[in-house]
């Protein structure tokens, strides 16, 4: 078990420096950034030069990219051209995102495997079919529309919510965006887990737990669901690194200032300290999380061991 | 179709439930009694500095918490004496500047002569790399603390000397003689002692002499701003302050403002503009702004400078039908141009509406015939550059080039040529990389002619991205700014306007208005030429 948590530690090395490279290129493929500072009017020569020089940009690339990277070492991501540190953005970013993701996951876990359980454990009943229906409506429905949808019947037409969040933006107040954020991957979670359940619920292990005469309760919890899960934890935990980055909709939407926010105010502002930053840092909470989806394996099922 | 409905039916179900539960915990600091207002606001682009400000979020801030010398009246735009006791000159470029007595920065310093002289000699040098440094440039000395290129090898501007306590002298380096109404412009604000000793934390939390000072700043999510009880000045906050929040998306914002969440949205919505009369009825206003919008040309591309190419332009500009796109695409918030300043400026300003003439008029067939006689398009086709990214730049260009090509019957005459970002757009303006036509829109700094001309396009003047030259133009600028009668000044200025016409060195769209609309709460709401609510005025039931 260690050895095999080292060995994936190590691999994740490559993969962060690729893909922060990736990252880094890519911005600074978008061209000066600091033509866009001075707004319809170019900025005087001088001035220009003194600002490249300030963000390192009259360096060339290579040497950019590793300045950036040993400074992100020592835990220093750079300045934002509004002249706030980015680790000052982070640390009122993340957050916000981390819980409007954790209500957004809750959601998946608890509706989408209820409502999982309950179609396989009937299915082709009316129960199975009406939520089947209303999986494929969510999942062909985009976030936007949903989201505007919810907004302005919630917010505005009726009342019960504000239809922004407060800079705050306690867990209270998350609760409809967390909603429309996982409206999408909560109706997979829920066909995921009927399938799979529908699939086990033939198997021989149940029929022997059945035959045995343990309870129904204890057959489908112990036997049916810790197996059927598999799937639904390698989803749900992929979903969390795509949740905290695809928040740009929602969060835009909401007017929440987490992560989405900060991300596209960089890409606009071709502002590469915040971009390259805030993507290293969710490409690190994939990397965490799929590792963490591995070892959960071995925790559900005991025929999966990790040497 | 039903089991659609019934679906929304039920996620709202679940989401109601979910709300209720959730929503006894929110809503804490709403209802305090005292009278503040909320608006919406953009988070700043640059350090909240004035002279580094350059855009309309943090030039908001800067307009409630800073008083400079002059201030623009909100309706008419005339700069009128605000810190200034008196500004006097002789020969337009020596100009002996007097601070009123009894003004103090909300922290309790006194605000001397010293406060501007320091600020500016700030604002100008280069080490500090503010973006609005170029304000400065008409003041003695300036080559030597921003020199072009090199190091600068002097820190402070030789024409700016302390005589005493309350008053200060400035030698231009060159005659002119509105220099005093460019005073009211944000960058030349005088600065407290607390700016230059500690200035991250003055960053954190900006300290001015203006009505409101700053009670909290959330960098990126909000700002409170309360009345300033001390402030000595005559426009004293009619409310309790001024509470700006942070919103990624004008259409949240006004969706807030329907739902009672928000007092005040200063940028209605494109997207809105159609229902906005029906939703707001007379709380909503549209005022004109001191904003043109505007083609530039690449005067470095010889394609477009040969002699005439003028008549083309003027053809092209013929060819717009400007009263058809501000109706459907602008909804009336633009109004078409027929001069190159604004309306804000009045007729006594320099505003001369019917400058442009037939030019500025749809006229399909005079089109077609001045660009044949001017030897047709370059290339056989305009394609006109814009930044996509913002300010629904993509209709309104797609509009001008179908007017194009209508008025001239060839399907191909006009296109669009989008470039993602604003950055990138500026980039390719700076780098001279334009094959044709741009967007180019002109925000004025302060209300004067000078100011819609000058930078535009006087030789190699800031902002003249398409570096057109003509020596008349230059000629008459040059005798307008020594001119010491503002009269003859403005109608010299406006004759320098007529070279500018004559040559179409640039073909003016629209004046551009400010919107803004309020809730129930608010009177007295109205924008001021910059397009900013004046606030302090802004009463709160």
């Amino acid at each position: 078990m260690g050895r095999y948590v080292v060995r994936r530690l190590l691999q994740m090395v490559p993969v962060f420096v690729g893909s922060t490279l990736l990252i880094f290129l890519m911005v600074n493929v978008m061209g000066d950034p600091v033509a866009g500072l001075c707004g319809d009017r170019q900025c005087d020569p001088a001035t220009a030069a003194q600002l490249r020089r300030e963000f390192g940009l009259d360096q060339p690339r290579w040497q950019q990219y590793a300045t950036y990277m040993g400074n992100v070492f020592t835990g220093d991501f750079g300045t934002a051209f509004n002249g706030q540190q980015v680790t000052e953005l982070m640390s009122t970013a993340f957050p916000v995102t981390v819980r409007l993701t954790i209500v957004a996951v809750l959601f998946e876990i608890v509706i989408g495997v209820t409502l999982g359980v309950l179609t396989g454990l009937r299915r082709g009943r009316p129960v199975d079919t009406t939520v089947l229906l209303l999986t494929l409506v969510v999942i062909s429905v985009p976030t936007f529309v949903t989201g505007l949808l919810l907004q302005l019947l919630l917010g505005v037409t009726w009342g019960w919510i504000k239809p922004s969040v407060s800079p705050d933006a306690a867990f209270g107040e998350l609760i409809v965006p967390g909603l429309v954020l996982a409206s999408v991957s909560l109706a997979y979670v829920t066909r995921l887990t009927r399938t799979s359940l529908a699939e086990n619920k033939r198997a021989d292990y149940v029929r022997t737990a059945v035959a045995k005469g343990l309870p129904r309760h204890r057959v489908v919890t112990r036997h049916l669901l810790r197996n059927s899960l598999i799937p639904v934890v390698t989803f749900i935990g992929t979903d969390i690194g795509a949740l905290m980055g695809g928040a740009i909709v929602t969060e835009r939407i909401f007017n929440i200032h987490g992560v989405g926010y900060q991300l596209y105010q960089g890409i606009l502002r071709q502002n590469t300290q915040t971009v390259v930053g805030f993507v290293t840092v969710l490409v690190l909470v994939f990397l965490v999380a799929n590792l963490l989806v591995d070892l959960l394996y071995a925790v559900l099922d005991p025929r999966i061991r990790y040497a | 179709m039903r089991g659609v409905t019934h679906a929304r039916g039920a996620v709202c179900a679940v989401a109601v439930a979910l709300a209720a539960a959730g929503c006894g915990g929110g809503g804490s600091s709403s209802g305090t009694g005292a009278a503040v207002l909320s608006s919406s606001w953009g988070d700043p682009q640059n350090p909240l500095e004035p002279a580094n400000t350059n855009e309309v979020q943090g030039g908001k801030v800067l307009d409630m918490i800073f008083r400079g010398l002059k201030k623009y009246d909100p309706r008419t735009g005339k700069a009128t004496d605000m810190l200034a006791e008196s500004i006097r000159t002789e020969d337009s470029r020596n100009f002996t500047i007097k601070v009123k007595d009894g003004w103090t920065f909300s922290n309790g310093e006194k605000v001397t002569a010293r406060s501007f002289v320091d600020a500016w000699n700030y604002g100008a040098s280069l080490r500090n790399r503010q973006k609005n440094a170029l304000f400065f440039g008409y003041i003695d000395g300036y080559d030597k603390v921003h020199p072009a290129r090199g190091e600068q090898t002097a820190d402070t501007l030789s024409g700016l000397k302390v005589v005493d306590d309350r008053t200060f002298t400035v030698r231009l380096g060159q005659k002119f003689s509105t220099f005093p109404d460019t005073l009211g412009y944000a960058a030349f604000a005088p600065l407290p002692r607390a700016f230059f000793t500690d200035h991250a934390a003055w960053l954190k939390k900006p300290v001015g002499n203006g009505p409101y000072a700053i009670q909290s700043y959330m960098k990126g999510s909000q700002m409170s701003l309360r009345k300033w009880d001390g402030y000595p000045g005559p426009d004293k906050a009619r409310n309790g302050g001024v509470d700006l929040k942070v919103y990624t998306d004008n259409n949240t914002a006004y969706t807030d403002l329907m739902a009672g969440n928000l007092d005040l949205v200063d940028d209605v919505p494109a997207a809105q503009l159609k229902n906005v009369r029906s939703d707001l009825g007379d709380r909503y206003i549209n005022t004109p702004a001191g904003i043109i919008q505007t083609f530039a040309f690449p005067y470095y591309d010889k394609a477009w400078n040969r002699p005439g190419m003028e008549k083309v332009r003027t053809g092209l500009s013929m060819a717009i039908n400007r009263e058809q796109i501000t109706e459907t695409i602008f909804d009336r918030t633009r109004t078409p141009a027929t001069d190159w300043t604004s309306p804000v400026l009045g007729t006594d300003g320099g505003f001369k509406p019917g400058l442009c003439g037939r030019a500025c008029e749809y006229h399909p067939e005079q089109a077609r015939k001045l660009i044949k006689e001017g030897g047709g398009i370059p290339g056989g086709q305009v394609r006109i550059t814009y930044n996509a990214d913002t300010g629904s730049h993509k209709e309104w260009v797609d509009a001008v080039c179908n007017s194009i090509n209508n008025a001239l019957g060839n399907g191909k005459a006009c296109v669009g040529n989008p470039v993602g970002t604003f950055a990138d757009f500026r980039n390719r303006i700076g780098r001279h990389k334009m094959s044709g036509p741009f967007r180019a829109g002109w925000q004025m700094d302060y209300p004067l002619i000078q100011n819609f001309l000058q930078p535009l396009y006087y030789t190699d003047a800031s902002s003249n991205d398409g570096k057109w030259s003509d020596a008349d133009f230059d000629r008459l600028v040059d005798r307008a700014n020594a001119e010491t009668d503002r009269a003859k000044a403005v109608t010299l200025f406006q004759r320098a306007e007529e070279v500018v016409r004559d040559n179409m060195a640039a073909i003016p769209l629209w004046y551009q208005n400010g919107s803004a609309g309020y809730s129930e709460r608010l009177s007295d709401v109205a924008l001021n030429p910059f397009s900013v609510p004046v606030y302090n005025e802004i009463k709160v039931s």
